[in-house]
Formats: C-alpha cells, structure tokens, sequence
C-alpha cells in the first residue's frame, strides 16, 4: 500500500513537474476473478475522455496515444460488476484487470422460492414475512407449519421442532453459521432462539448437511441472517403485536446501517411478555412468560474478503403449569382423571414456580478471503454460555433454590474452504475442534440431573458438487468426528454396584472415593463417528424437478441418555440414564418430486430412515419412594423405523385467490418389540385458501384449516399401581392419545403507505376461531389440561 | 476499511480462542463435585406418636438413601386400645443432616400450603385434625384418633404440598403434590 501512495506521490510529481508525453500506450487483460476465465467483450472508459477500447479474444485491450498522467478506468462487462480502478501512465503499460462474475455475492440476497442450501438437498424454508407471522411466538411454533414438521411441547410456550418425528439432539439448530448448544437433551428444552432476529429458516430433511456435523439423524434447521447490499443506506422496522389470549405481546425494533464500502451494522432489540393463557374454559395458571432478546452484527462485506461480528442475549422466563406440580403416580391419576386441572384462578402477569429460567449468550467471529481462481477460505470462532434454571415447588429455605441449575459453555474454532473456481465441480472442506463444559452449579440442594463433565470434539468433512449437466447434479460427502466426554458424578452405591452392576462393567470409572452410601467416579467414554451423504437433483420441463438423498448419520448419546439420574415432576417419573448406551447410527433415504410453479405447484416427499441402536426412553417399571410410587423411566436402545411422506400443493384458482394445502403421513415402528414407537406425530393436514387484493393496500384475506388425527398407532406403557389410600389397585392410562381435532384460523393484512418511503402494515388474525376445547398427544401437559382456546391478535409493522 | 488486513483478522480471532481455551481450562480444575452429594429435601423420618394417659404407641418410618424404600423400615411400637381417644402428633424429620433437621417446622410455617391425609382400613377407626393454618383450615401435624372395635389394618399417612384449602378432606380430591406418604400395619387390641 506505501509503494502504491508513493507512486502515485511521485506520478503526481511528475506529471506536475514534466511536459505532456502523449504518445504511451496503455495495454492490459481482463480475467474472470473467480477462475481466472479470459473475459472477451468488455468495454473500457477512461473516465472524462471518449477513449473507448473493448477485450478481444485473448481478453486483451489497448489504448494508444495517451498522455502522461493519472487516469480513472471504467470497466464494464454482462454480468460482471463494473469496475473502476486508477492508474498512474508514466511509460507505456501493461495490466491485469479482474472482474466479477459473481453479482450475488456482494449484493442483498434475494429469497427466491428455489434458493436451496445445498443444489440437491430436499429442504423448505420461511421466509422473513412467515417469520414476521411468528414476531411473537417461537421457533418451533413457526416450523410446525411446514409439512413434516411437528412440535413437541410442554405447555404452550416451550415449543420443541421435531422433523419427522425426531427432535432433540437428533436435529442441529444451526444459527448463523454456529451450532447452538442449549442443553436440548429434555423433552421441555426448547431451542433459546429469538426468531425476529432471522430473515430465513429453512429445514433440512434428512441427513444431508456434513457441513454442521454428522448426528443430524433427524435433520437440520438452518437459521439465517440478511445479507446486506453494498450501498449506503439506513433503515429499520419495528414490528409489535398484541394478543387477547394471555393478554400480551411483543415488540420487536431493528435498525441497520449499510456503507458504500461494504461495511454494516445492525442492532435488534425484542420483548416480550404474556400472562395466562385460556383454554375455553379456563384459564391456565401460571403459563405466563417474559422474554428479552437482544442481538448486534458489525461486519464488512467484501468480495475479495470479509469479516462479520455476531452477538445475541436471550433470555426466557416461562412459568410452567401450576397444576401439572404432582406428587407421585396417584397425583398423575387424580390429573389423568379430572377433566379439569386442580387449580385455574383468574389471569394474572405473575411467573410463580414451577418456571424455567434460561439466559442463552452466543458470540461469534468469522472472516474469509477469497483466493483468486481458487476458492473462498473462511475461518470461525464461536462461544456460547447457557445457564439454565429450574425451579419446582420447594419447602421451606429451599423455596426460591431451583432444582436443576446447569451452565453449559461451549466454543469452536472451525475452518470452511469452498474450491469453486471450476462450474462443474465444487468442492467443500473444513475442520473443526470444540471445547464444551457442563457445570452442575452446587448449592440445589439436590443430586444434579446431569453431572459436570468436559467434552472435546474435533471433525473434519468434504463435500463435492458435480454438474453432470445443466439439469442434473450430484454431491457427496464423508465427516469424520471425535468426541470425547470426561464426566465426574455420585452415584448411589446400590445403584452402582447391584442395579446396573457398574462395579463390574466399569471398574475403571471409580475413584475410590465412597461418601456413605454415595460412590464417586469419574466415566470417561469415546465415540468415533462416521458419517456420509450422496445426493442427485436432475430438473425437468415444466418446472418440475427431482431430488434423491441418502444419509448416513451416527450420533453419540448425550448426557442425559448416560447419566440422568432422578425424579422429574411434571412427568411423575424417574427418568434413568445408562452408562451402556452406545451410539446410534441412522440411515436415511428420501426421495422429493417438487414442481416449483405459482400457478400450479407441489412436493411429494416420501422418506425412509431405518436407525440401528435408537435411543429411547419408556417405562420400565416403577420405584416406590417416600413420596409414593413413580414409574420409572429407562433410556434404552432398540431398532427403528421411521417412513412417511409430506405432499404440498399450491393452486392458483383465479387472479384473487389462491390454494394451499399440505399434508404429512407418518408410521414409527420400534422392530425390536414389534411395537410402534412412543411420541410419533399422527397424521394431519392443513388446507388454506387466500384472497388477494394488490391494488386495494395489498389486501390479504386468509382462511385456514388444520386438522390433526388421533394418533392410534401408540405403544401401550399402561400399568397399574397400588394406591394405599384406597388399599387397591389403580390403572394408570399414560398412553392413550387425545382424540382428533381441528381448528380454523382467519388471517388478514393490509398495507400502508407512510412516512416518505416508509410503510406500515397492519394484521388481524384470530387463531382458533370456534374456540375449541382440544389435547394434542405431542404436548407432555396433555394429562393436565386443553390447548389454548381463541385469540384475536392485531399486528402493526412500520418499515422506515 | 479498504485497508482491512486479514490476518490480522485471523490472529485476532486465533488470540481469543486461545485464551477462551485456556481461561476455560483453568476454571476447570474445580472440583466441587463431591459437594452435590446431599438431598436437602429428603424426608428420611416420619414418626407418629400416638398417647392417651400412659398409653403410647410409636409408629416411625425410616428410609435413610431415600429413592426406592427397599430398605425402609416401618416400626409399631405396639397394638392401639379399643374404644379409645389418642392425641396424635407428627414429625418429620431430614435424619441425613447431623443433626437431624425438623421438617415438621417447615410444614408448620407453611401451613397454608400443606396438609396431611389419614386414610385407614379399619372402619371404625377415625382421626380428626385438630390444629389450624393462618386461614382456619386443618393441617394435621396435630390429631385426635379414635378407636372403636378390634380389627386389624392399615394406616396410610399422606402430606400433600399445595393442595386445594378447604377441600372434602380426601387426598385424591384435595389435589396438590404429594410430598410424602407412608402405611403402617396396624392393630386396635
């Protein structure tokens, strides 16, 4: 950069100092940046002048008959950025000059309906104006729109997405480019996502995506940021909403400021707080929650190279249902056979316990070069910290101490090289290595559901894409991880040595240390885990195109499935964990025949996955402590099947009005006992139909139907349990599933002009229109009460 | 910014994962682990002590590993009197912490919050609570039990955390969590 300031320092000089020498010449060659390709046709300016040139063949052009002096250039070429570049003449000269091809890369991403993550990836994705319909609800209640997807619940605001039938930690929640680590191993863990920060999720069916690791047994869920055009520019959007239902709402602001230079900022900030929920009939007590969402991006977005800087604060608060506090199996009775929960008071704000209590921080730091006619280099840091709080109904000093108190902190460093300089084939690689700590936090007063432990990972994976032809793709992949997870946890010491037999199986585990009737040890497993994927897209006339997958997935077990260790009261049941579990290894196929047309559209996605060693947890049998009797609940690992299929279909019935439909068919069977396998989403469907007015403030009128069938193929876990009250035995009915129902939303919107470029957009929706009284078998509450009944919500955007 | 350097970039991104990496690993080597050992709520002890005049009789539960009652023990101190009004009293106790910690007291303080249930299969058996909570409902730390005929059965003791106050005095429709529950075998003589 100095030599270049002094020459253009002595140029200046010269040209200054010298006579005007008009007889130089000023040759050169324009190259493609990316593969170095000769760029013929480009027409060149010197600025302020009518001397023109244009590349031939070899990419070559001249200038002849230029003076001595200090010149502005202009390239410009089909497709290509124009350029403008300076140079100082002194003598006749000759240069390189590299253009763009890749338009897309600098400029603001431009959602169409077929960007796909991956060319051959069978995905679907909302878009920023679906997420907009969710400003105030979550991630998982966003997702179960699409077909395939469903949620698995606890109450109504902790929401957990579930593809296919799986959730948990067979799915990656990809944020921004990093791997969220949130403790997602409880069915009442929900993703700590903040939606309103996205501009684009999409979900990955199948195992398909090497790039974020090799256990997406169930899939992937991408979250996506904008990507900002290189212009200066300031602008933001401030979204809130109000609901009847719980009385409460949301806010939502970002403000974003983009630079010439290709430098930007953007700051969101969100809150969010609701009081009791309503069923039909009442209200649901203590089922409020507060949220605060915070997040800030500073990057520059370059074409040669870039950095970015990303950091989000969640924080949650979600009361849990009072009434679903129970005792032992004889409370889970009394709920299972009252119809209506022990205690529903009138609405209030107040978060009383149970609750969860949840801070989420995520930091990142990325930058990339791009290698001229090689590829792009990219290199990652991440750090998250999650603290998360439980709190039950406690006697005495223990009152405001939660149960369960556990901070997980987790970093990665990974490395992404994309070798795209050649059409045909693309290339992707990179490496990974991952530190991540649990901290069971002392002072519970309680035996820590899941102990301290220290895990290393390290991975490295390739992708390549081949372009057989215009309409035809092919990619294949292979990842390699380690991981190794060091834990230290007590155990009871009949437990070690008579139930599990442990002293036996793992002698290697203890430490010596025996403090009454406690045994502390130290197990330490490795896992080794292979996985790959193989992928063909071939695109046909009428816009219809065909997409094939398979996957080969492994997962480690995580942490509860080896060591959790105690009651859980909402579920009345000890849930065990089992230091012999090994990892599951999953294969998937699926196959998606989309035609992507708004005049007539579909996807027709059959799927098959077949996992060897599936992890499990059902009951076993049942423990009667001080309390009572509970079940308990053992993790165990059996052969599974997984298949269905999920068809959408868009219609345009008339210039006004338009239909939507989908459909998701779904059988999980457990082989080794020849039964069905627990938790499996039943069959449902959702029928839209909209009526649109442009000319009339863009006039939206939705009407939606979504109708979810009995689950009828479920493994019965009834039993049957002495209750000494009434010196009998009692049937516990916790299989039986919730009957069907369906529900009818409206949805309608209208926009505004206001201010002077600006617009505001204003939304009315009732959800559940006949105020319906249903249960839903995948909300782990549904012993305890209804889903919520009616809600009118009014939602005003203001773009400025 | 034109003159962002990118390795610089890089160094400063390889700097702070280095020292996240050691700054974590140094916090790592505490090792508090031995401090969860203890269940702070555990009710080890459920004593009931039965007296009329001289007659007393004991009934104690004890379970101290608390989960799986595989190893409690249940002992009557002996055969309650036919026809006879005893004034019953309950204590609770955590026999796992040195000494051993009253819950009774806890209950008691939160009395509003909890409530004990008798339930027994001898018929003419019957036991009425006799203190009060700040609100005038029972609570059942103090009792009065009545025996009528010989027979011999089961006395079921249960303490429900928040149950519905006042409630029909049944443990099923009272609601609530249970927070204990322990049957004796007894006998009226």
């Amino acid at each position: 950069m100095k030599l270049f300031y002094y020459c253009v320092f002595v140029c200046c000089l010269y040209t200054t100092t010298s006579a005007q020498k008009c007889n130089l010449s000023f040759k050169g060659k324009v190259t493609d940046f990316h593969d170095s390709s000769i760029i013929i046709g480009a027409s060149l300016q010197i600025e302020n002048s009518n001397k023109y040139a244009t590349t031939d063949f070899d990419g070559l052009f001249e200038f002849n008959n230029i003076c001595a002096g200090k010149y502005t250039i202009i390239i410009k070429h089909v497709a290509c950025d124009t350029k403008r570049i300076s140079i100082s003449i002194t003598e006749d000269t000759f240069k390189d000059i590299t253009l763009e091809h890749h338009l897309n890369e600098l400029n603001e991403v431009i959602v169409k309906t077929n960007t796909k993550t991956k060319i051959t990836s069978v995905e679907q994705s909302l878009k920023k104006a679906a997420i907009d319909n969710f400003t105030d609800k979550s991630l998982g209640d966003a997702l179960s729109t699409l077909s395939g997807v469903s949620s698995l619940n606890t109450g109504n605001s902790i929401v957990k997405p579930m593809i296919h039938g799986l959730h948990s930690s067979r799915l990656l929640l990809i944020n921004n480019n990093v791997r969220m680590f949130d403790q997602e191993w409880g069915d009442e863990h929900a993703p700590n996502i903040d939606i309103n920060a996205s501009e684009k999720i999409t979900v990955v069916k199948g195992a398909n995506t090497l790039k974020y690791g090799s256990d997406a047994i169930g899939g992937l869920i991408l979250i996506e940021l904008k990507k900002y055009a290189v212009k200066d520019s300031l602008f933001g959007s401030t979204i809130s909403s109000f609901n009847s239902n719980g009385f409460g709402g949301n806010i939502n602001s970002e403000i974003v400021k983009t630079y010439k230079s290709g430098l930007y900022a953007k700051l969101q900030a969100n809150y969010k707080q609701f009081g009791d929920f309503k069923t039909p009939d009442y209200y649901l007590t203590n089922s409020g929650l507060k949220s605060i969402n915070t997040s800030f991006r500073i990057g520059y977005n370059g074409y040669e190279k870039g950095f970015s800087a990303y950091y989000s604060f969640v924080d949650n608060e979600f009361a849990i249902l009072q009434s679903s506090h129970i005792g032992n199996v004889n409370d889970l009775v009394n709920a299972i056979n009252n119809k209506k929960p022990r205690v529903t008071e009138d609405f209030s704000y107040d978060i009383n316990f149970p609750k969860q209590a949840i801070t989420h921080h995520l930091a990142k730091i990325e930058a990339y070069k791009r290698i001229k006619g090689f590829g792009k280099l990219s290199v990652q840091y991440d750090l998250q910290i999650n603290r998360r709080q439980e709190f039950d109904l406690r006697r005495g000093d223990l009152r405001n101490t939660p149960v369960i108190d556990l901070r997980l902190f987790t970093n990665s460093l990974q490395t992404d090289l994309e070798i795209d300089y050649s059409d045909e084939l693309k290339l992707n690689t990179g490496i990974l290595v991952r530190y991540q700590q649990n901290d069971a936090i002392a002072g519970t007063g309680t035996n820590p559901l899941i102990p301290d432990f220290d895990k290393y990972e390290a991975g490295a994976f390739a992708t390549a894409n081949y372009k057989l032809n215009f309409d035809t793709e092919f990619n294949a992949g292979f990842r390699y991880d380690f991981s190794r997870i060091d834990a230290r946890k007590n155990y009871n010491l009949n437990d070690w040595q008579e139930t599990y037999n442990y002293d036996e199986l793992f002698p290697e585990f203890e430490t010596g240390v025996i403090n009454g009737t406690r045994i502390f040890t130290k197990p330490e497993f490795t896992f080794h885990n292979f996985s790959a994927s193989l992928g063909f897209s071939k695109s046909f006339e009428n816009d219809i195109s065909l997409f094939i997958n398979y996957g080969l997935a492994s997962r480690m077990p995580n942490p509860s499935e080896l060591f959790s260790d105690g009651l859980h009261h909402s579920a009345a049941r000890i849930e065990t964990g089992l230091l012999t579990i090994n990892k599951e290894i999953a294969n998937n196929f699926i196959v998606s025949l989309e035609r992507n047309n708004d005049d007539f559209g579909f996807v027709i996605s059959p799927y098959y996955k077949y996992i060897d060693g599936f992890i499990q947890l059902i009951p076993v049998g049942i423990t009667t402590t001080i309390r009572g009797a509970f079940p308990v609940w053992e993790h165990n690992q059996i052969d599974a099947r997984i298949f269905g299929i999920d068809i959408d279909v868009n219609k345009k019935i008339s210039e006004r009005f338009n239909y939507k439909g989908n459909i998701s068919l779904l059988k999980g069977d457990n082989l080794s006992d020849d039964i069905a396998l627990i938790h499996m989403p039943s069959t449902s469907f959702t029928n839209s139909i909209s009526y649109t007015k442009k000319e009339l403030n863009q006039l939206t009128v939705r009407l939606q139907n979504r109708t979810v069938l009995q689950q009828n193929q479920f493994p019965d876990y009834n039993f049957n349990t002495f209750n000494a009250i009434q010196q009998q035995d009692v049937f516990v009915d916790i299989s039986s599933t919730p009957p069907a129902y369906s529900l009818f939303n409206i949805q309608t919107s209208a926009v505004f002009k206001a201010f002077k470029k600006g617009s505001l957009k204003l939304e009315f929706n009732v959800d559940n229109l006949f105020n319906v009284s249903y249960r839903e078998n995948l909300n782990r509450l549904r012993y305890f009460a209804d889903e919520l009944g009616r809600n009118f919500n009014l939602k005003i955007k203001i773009n400025y | 910014m034109k003159t962002l350097n990118i390795t610089n970039t890089i160094k400063l991104v390889a700097i702070l994962c280095i020292s996240t990496f050691t700054l974590s690993s140094c916090s790592n080597d505490h090792d508090d682990e031995l401090e969860h050992g203890t269940e702070e709520e555990l009710i080890t002890t459920v004593t009931y002590t039965l007296t009329s005049g001289n007659n007393v009789v004991n009934l104690i539960f004890t379970d101290l590993t608390g989960g799986s009652l595989d190893d409690a023990t249940y002992e009557v101190s002996g055969s309650l009197t036919a026809n006879t009004t005893y004034t019953g009293v309950l204590k609770l106790e955590n026999a796992t912490e040195s000494p051993a910690e009253n819950i009774t007291l806890e209950v008691k303080a939160e009395g509003d919050e909890h409530e004990f249930f008798f339930a027994s299969s001898i018929a003419d058996l019957t036991i009425e609570k006799t203190d009060t909570d700040v609100n005038g409902n029972p609570i059942g730390i103090e009792t009065s039990v009545s025996t009528g005929n010989a027979g011999t059965g089961t006395l079921t003791i249960v303490l429900k955390h928040e149950p519905t106050k006042p409630n029909d005095g049944t443990s099923a429709n009272a609601g609530g969590s249970t927070d204990a529950e322990v049957t004796f075998d007894i006998s009226v003589q």
